[in-house]
């Protein structure tokens, strides 16, 4: 077992943990954070992507033991980074523009939304899907996703 | 999805890492995990001991030195695309770790550690050949410097020896050279069926100085001289782009897979020589 | 209440989704998300191989690792743990294996269970699983689909055959038309036969969420939470199979990750936890992994197709012949046999074909078995017959699109009785055609197509086209007894208005991203006449929605929908006489709209929400009138619907790597009336992703030994956003006659339209360099080889 301590959604959380813990089972299932899933075991699909001291990373593909001292932020706690009532911009947009239909990729999809628009508060439609590619969708086609993003982007502007 | 139990060590100086390395008959070295964990989850691998790299700062950062640049072995692909000095010196290298895996890999994954994985469809690996880098490993006896040539020893081997870590890699400086990374892939995520790196130095209309270097078109990173050969001190026209790229799989043995054939890999690699030119020298 | 206006417009309006606010914010309840005390994980272990005997399980290492409670064989298991349901046999001598949940002797493909560990942790039950020790004796394997069907390797040795069922439809038998020999017959002395053969190749759902089940086996009644399609249907078998009386069985299928078929089956993983949860006492837990799922989950497709098409000289379309050969893989799952057999009303698409012979052969083999995928069956006889008109089409020196104009039922024919037997009862393809090519921009294209092949550039670009319909709403009852289908294909729904004047809705359809708390809220609201937020829509619980036929087959809203309101108007009725005796006035003089009772000729009246606090107090109610406005209905459909479209796909083709890149893709579908725009555009976008991700991307590969080799999202490969494009979508409508609200199907339309849309698109521009035809998924390396191929043939 090995000690860590670390910052999940503002609240200080400390642990001993098998080192073979991924990140993303730490959340789940010691924090009871289950708003962030697992899709896959490849790193290919992205719907465990969380924030790492301030980028996004996919949480099964980081140990619970490297993110000691860490600061580490999910779906929910995304809400509450940002000034106002409600939901986060980018939920909103994903609402409003039909985003989503069975939600498993949402959480991913959206943190990792938010990370492409901090690099790039306005970007293109192709800069938007490439900043996407790793993060698979199996519902929507992608089209309602991107325009969301877009959707984001100039409400932010 | 689990990996088998493992124990955990995370030096602080690369000493400590070169001490624990040793001490450790079982050991592999943890750079960003982004090749690593998922090899451990699907249990393909069990280690009895992984040395996390990633709580030593001195193995991060870029810095200038003179003739070269100098890339810390755990300076995450991010940084290094967007790193000043390796976007002056480097172009061919930002260019390429710009097309590594997807921005949450790039957000995690090592400059080092993709090299010392040593992948034959990695993107850097190519790149770091034909820019002449040169490989810094430490060991129980030091350290000593690898040239790019000789560091790529096979799939998945280098010569960074089991008792050895990567700590940087010097790059020489590029400055001015245009540069283009060419990748082929059939959906966005995939590994390169095949990728061209080309880096080129210009006189006026003339090629002065050329370097194509070959992705997944053999068990290591591959240097496309024949390419270059015919490049240098021609004029930059599409005619002698073409004529030289004809040249690309020369001697080459691509894998056969899913993807492709070995023929197609063959044929890939002249197309794409032919457009990683043309766009370095329209750099 | 003031909203009557509002109220009215629900229908056809764009409604964000209720179910948004949970899944954005991720509080979601995934079936994975789940913990009980004393809850114990399961792992698999399973079989590397094909085909093998089972000779000898160690378990002994194993058992004694560190918290780990049972580890448990087939023959552990054999006496208790069933056979796995086929519940549709589509011939009354079908061949059907026995399929044990856990492997007993022997295992029939790679990924087969063979042993299942029980752990207090899902780590220590993967640790043991790693210990259990199998010695197999290696079979020849059955793998190619044709090789198969000659049986000269059996995938089952016990039975002697590889053929399962043969399932025949010809239009001369069966009165509906004429015979197709004749007609190819004439055809080849004075008309046109082409004659094709196309494969399906093998696909994977690949749903988001990973299939999970928990089962909770203290109390009474035995609960099941399961990652599943078909909480109503898993309910009946899990009973049925197991021995468990019915009532003793609760299933819950919490939020769900996705389904597109995949999750319509009952899985050996759903009926181990059962048995296990069971004979253990205590709550267990099995959560599959990416790679468990890819190769373990049912797979779809997977068909060769062998078609004879008899036209005349100017195109007219006179007879088509249909022969397939579909791989069920290594056992008949749920539905699976009756997947082609859905495609066989299929092949005549929108066309007036005199003379129709379709005959499927089901093969059993080595590989995982097959199931519903999206569309199921309906994609692969769309695919065939609108790559052949494509081909008709050039045979014929005619316009694509003009060729299809040619043979379709023109939109005053309806109703149709085609070929294959079916009513078509509404459409309008002239108008879909009409609006896509407006959209697409067709004659432009073409221009520049006709540029690019002029000037040899080496990107060239196709225009394909797919004109598209498909049988959907599955189904009436009798026509599923018709086909030996082993239940009905009603839905079932509950309206009850509670005191509040809220209004709950109970449907036995079980969402997994399809918006049914959104779109059925608004056909309630406006049935009712109450506020779109005042309906909450319940489903997913055979507790809280006991009756029910789930969600597959574009039903949901067809078939459940029309429940909802037939439910809704009997609560109406209910309200009716209460509502009167409130008024003081005679029930016949009584006008319900937008939620409220008036007395006609007068402005008296009361809304429904008064009726139900009135009918709640009972303190005044007529007598022998009920003090309840709950109703519910069954609906059984009286016919399939038809949802149709036209779709244009332009691609850019790299002659020189073989690349395939989307320029362009427009859609005009008709789907009826439409409840939520937002919702329908969603299902096509997504509908087409898939769809195209068959005509370029996704292929289950197995090597020589029967090993998945695309058994990871790494050589599975799904397209990301950085592979697609954005879509024009737009629509026509022609209500459906079949039900009150006129809804066609939309869950699978885009699916089954764009797979020959893209290959069309992709053949179109190449074509002038001798290629004809190419397989599926059109790879960069297929794409080049057939130009080079073609080259080298012209040379």
């Amino acid at each position: 077992m090995t000690k860590i301590e670390l910052t999940v959604d503002g609240a200080r959380v400390t642990d001993d943990v098998e080192p073979r813990l991924l990140l993303v089972q730490y959340l789940r299932e010691k924090l009871g954070k289950t708003g962030t899933v697992v899709g896959c075991d490849t790193s290919n699909c992205g719907a465990c992507t969380v924030h790492l001291d301030g980028r996004s990373v996919k949480s099964c593909n980081v140990l619970a033991v490297q993110a000691d001292g860490a600061e580490v932020l999910t779906i929910e706690g995304l809400a509450d980074t940002h000034d106002g009532d409600g939901l986060h911009p980018v939920q909103e947009a994903f609402r409003e523009c039909h985003g989503l239909q069975c939600g498993f990729c949402t959480p991913g999809m959206i943190m990792q939304s938010v990370d492409l628009l901090a690099e790039n508060p306005h970007p293109t439609e192709q800069e938007v899907r490439d900043g996407l590619e790793g993060n698979l969708c199996r519902c929507t086609g992608y089209h309602n996703i991107v325009r969301a993003v877009l959707h984001a982007a100039g409400g932010a502007r | 999805m689990i990996p088998a139990q493992f124990d955990y060590i995370a030096p602080t100086s690369i000493d400590e890492a070169v001490a624990a390395l040793a001490q450790h008959e079982d050991a592999k070295l943890l750079a960003g995990g982004q090749s690593l964990l998922p090899v451990l989850r699907m249990r393909l691998n069990a280690p009895e001991t992984v040395i996390d790299l990633g709580r030593i700062d001195s193995l991060r950062g870029v810095r200038d030195d003179g003739d070269a640049i100098v890339i810390g072995a755990m300076t995450s692909h991010t940084e290094v695309r967007d790193h000043p000095l390796v976007r002056e010196h480097a172009l061919l290298l930002a260019k390429a770790t710009a097309e590594v895996a997807d921005p949450q890999v790039r957000h995690r994954g090592t400059f080092g550690g993709a090299l010392a994985h040593a992948d034959p469809a990695g993107d850097l690996g190519a790149p770091a050949l034909v820019l002449g880098a040169e490989f810094v490993v430490a060991g129980p006896a030091g350290t000593r410097r690898v040239a790019a040539e000789d560091f790529f020893v096979d799939l998945f081997e280098t010569a960074v020896g089991e008792d050895e870590i990567l700590t940087e890699v010097r790059v020489p400086k590029h400055t001015g050279w245009g540069a283009h990374y060419e990748k082929f892939v059939r959906t966005a995520q995939q590994w390169p069926i095949v990728a061209v790196g080309a880096t080129v130095r210009t006189e006026g209309e003339t090629i002065a100085e050329a370097r194509v270097g070959l992705t997944n078109m053999g068990s290591t990173p591959l240097r496309a001289r024949a390419v270059e050969d015919a490049l240098v001190g021609q004029p930059a026209s599409a005619d002698v782009v073409r004529a030289a790229a004809a040249h690309a799989a020369d001697g080459t043995s691509p894998p056969a897979d899913l993807n492709g054939d070995s023929d197609y890999r063959r044929h890939l690699a002249v197309v794409l020589a032919r457009r990683a030119v043309l766009a370095a020298v329209g750099d | 209440m003031t909203a009557t206006q509002e109220t009215r417009a629900e229908i056809g309006r764009d409604r964000r989704r209720k179910e948004d606010q949970r899944l954005i914010t991720g509080r979601t309840r995934w079936t994975d998300n789940l913990t009980l005390p004393g809850m114990l994980h399961l792992a698999m272990v399973r079989s590397p191989f094909a085909h093998a005997r089972i000779t000898a399980i160690d378990t002994s290492a194993a058992t004694a690792a560190p918290n780990v409670v049972a580890v448990v064989t087939g023959a552990d298991v054999a006496d208790e743990q069933g056979s796995l349901p086929n519940a549709w046999a589509i011939t009354t001598d079908q061949v059907t294996p026995p399929h044990p949940p856990v492997a007993v002797d022997r295992v029939a493909f790679a990924g087969e269970i063979v042993a299942v560990v029980v752990a207090r942790s899902a780590a220590e039950a993967r640790d043991a699983a790693e210990l259990v020790d199998v010695d197999y004796e290696e079979l020849p394997a059955a793998l190619d689909l044709k090789e198969a069907a000659q049986d000269t390797v059996l995938a089952h040795p016990d039975l002697g055959t590889n053929k399962s069922a043969l399932w025949v439809f010809d239009s001369g038998e069966a009165g509906t038309g004429g015979s197709v020999e004749e007609a190819i017959a004439k055809a080849r002395t004075d008309g046109i036969v082409l004659e094709r053969e196309y494969r399906q190749q093998r696909l994977i759902p690949a749903f988001m969420e990973p299939r999970s089940v928990v089962v909770d086996p203290t109390g009474e009644q035995i609960t099941m939470w399961s990652a599943t399609q078909i909480p109503h249907i898993l309910r009946f078998l899990l009973a049925a199979v197991l021995g468990i009386p019915e009532s003793k069985v609760r299933v819950i299928a919490p939020d769900v990750g996705g389904g597109f078929g995949g999750k319509l089956q009952t899985t050996p993983e759903e009926f181990i936890a059962m048995v296990l949860a069971r004979r253990l006492g205590k709550p267990v837990k099995y959560t599959e992994t990416r790679s468990e799922s890819l190769v373990s989950g049912h797979h779809g497709r997977d068909q060769w197709q062998k078609l004879t098409l008899s036209a005349e000289r100017d195109g007219t379309v006179t007879g088509l012949k249909v022969e397939l050969l579909a791989d069920l893989g290594a056992y008949v799952s749920l539905v699976g046999g009756g997947v082609p057999v859905l495609g066989a009303f299929m092949f005549n698409a929108i066309y007036k074909f005199p003379a129709y012979h379709f005959a499927c052969q089901t093969v059993l083999t080595n590989k995982t078995w097959t199931d519903a995928y999206r569309g199921a069956g309906r994609p692969e006889a769309t695919f065939a017959i609108e790559r052949l008109m494509d081909e008709l089409a050039v045979e014929v020196g005619m316009d694509p699109l003009a060729v299809r104009e040619k043979n379709w039922i023109r939109h005053d024919e309806f109703p149709f009785t085609t070929v294959a037997g079916l009513e078509y009862d509404s459409g309008n393809y002239e108008a879909a055609t009409a609006r896509a090519k407006e959209m697409f921009g067709y004659d432009a294209l073409r221009a520049e197509q006709a540029e690019r092949r002029a000037s040899g550039d080496p990107v060239q670009l196709g225009i394909g086209v797919s004109t598209f319909t498909e049988m959907c709403g599955l189904a009436p009852s009798r026509v599923l007894g018709s086909l030996n289908y082993g239940a009905g294909g009603w839905e079932h729904a509950t309206v009850r208005m509670l005191p509040t004047g809220k209004v709950e809705v109970v449907t036995g359809t079980s969402a997994h991203g399809q918006g049914h708390e959104t779109a059925f809220s608004q056909i309630i609201a406006d049935r009712l006449g109450v506020a779109f937020e005042d309906v909450e829509v319940l489903h997913g619980d055979t507790q809280i929605a006991p009756k029910g036929l789930d969600t597959y087959g574009s039903r949901s809203l067809v078939v459940g929908g029309e429940a909802l309101v037939k439910a809704a108007d009997k609560v109406i009725e209910k309200a009716r006489p209460i509502a009167a005796h409130l008024l003081e006035a005679s029930v016949d003089d009584l006008d319900f709209a937008g939620g409220r009772f008036t007395v006609r000729g007068t402005d008296q009246g009361v809304g429904i929400g008064d009726v139900a606090l009135a009918t709640f107090a009972a303190h005044n109610l007529p007598d022998g009138v009920e003090p309840s406005l709950d109703s519910e209905a069954t609906y059984d459909p009286v016919n399939f619907n038809f949802p149709h479209g036209t779709h244009l796909c332009a691609a850019e083709v790299d002659t020189e790597t073989g690349e395939v890149r989307l320029r362009k893709y427009v859609c005009c579908d008709d789907i009826g009336t439409i409840i939520n725009p937002l919702i329908v555009e969603g299902q096509v976008h997504g509908g087409l992703v898939q769809g195209i991700a068959q005509a370029l991307w996704e292929e289950a590969v197995y090597d020589d030994s029967g090993t998945l080799v695309s058994g990871s999202f790494v050589d599975y490969t799904l397209p990301s956003a950085a592979d697609t494009i954005s879509f024009e979508v737009d629509h026509t409508t022609s209500p459906a006659t079949t039900n009150s609200l006129g809804t066609k199907g939309v869950g699978e339309a885009g699916t089954i339209a764009s797979t020959p849309a893209v290959v069309n698109a992709v053949v179109d521009a190449v074509r002038h360099l001798g290629v004809s035809d190419l397989t599926m998924p059109c790879t960069p390396e297929r794409v080049w080889r057939a130009v080079n191929q073609a080259k080298g043939a012209g040379q």
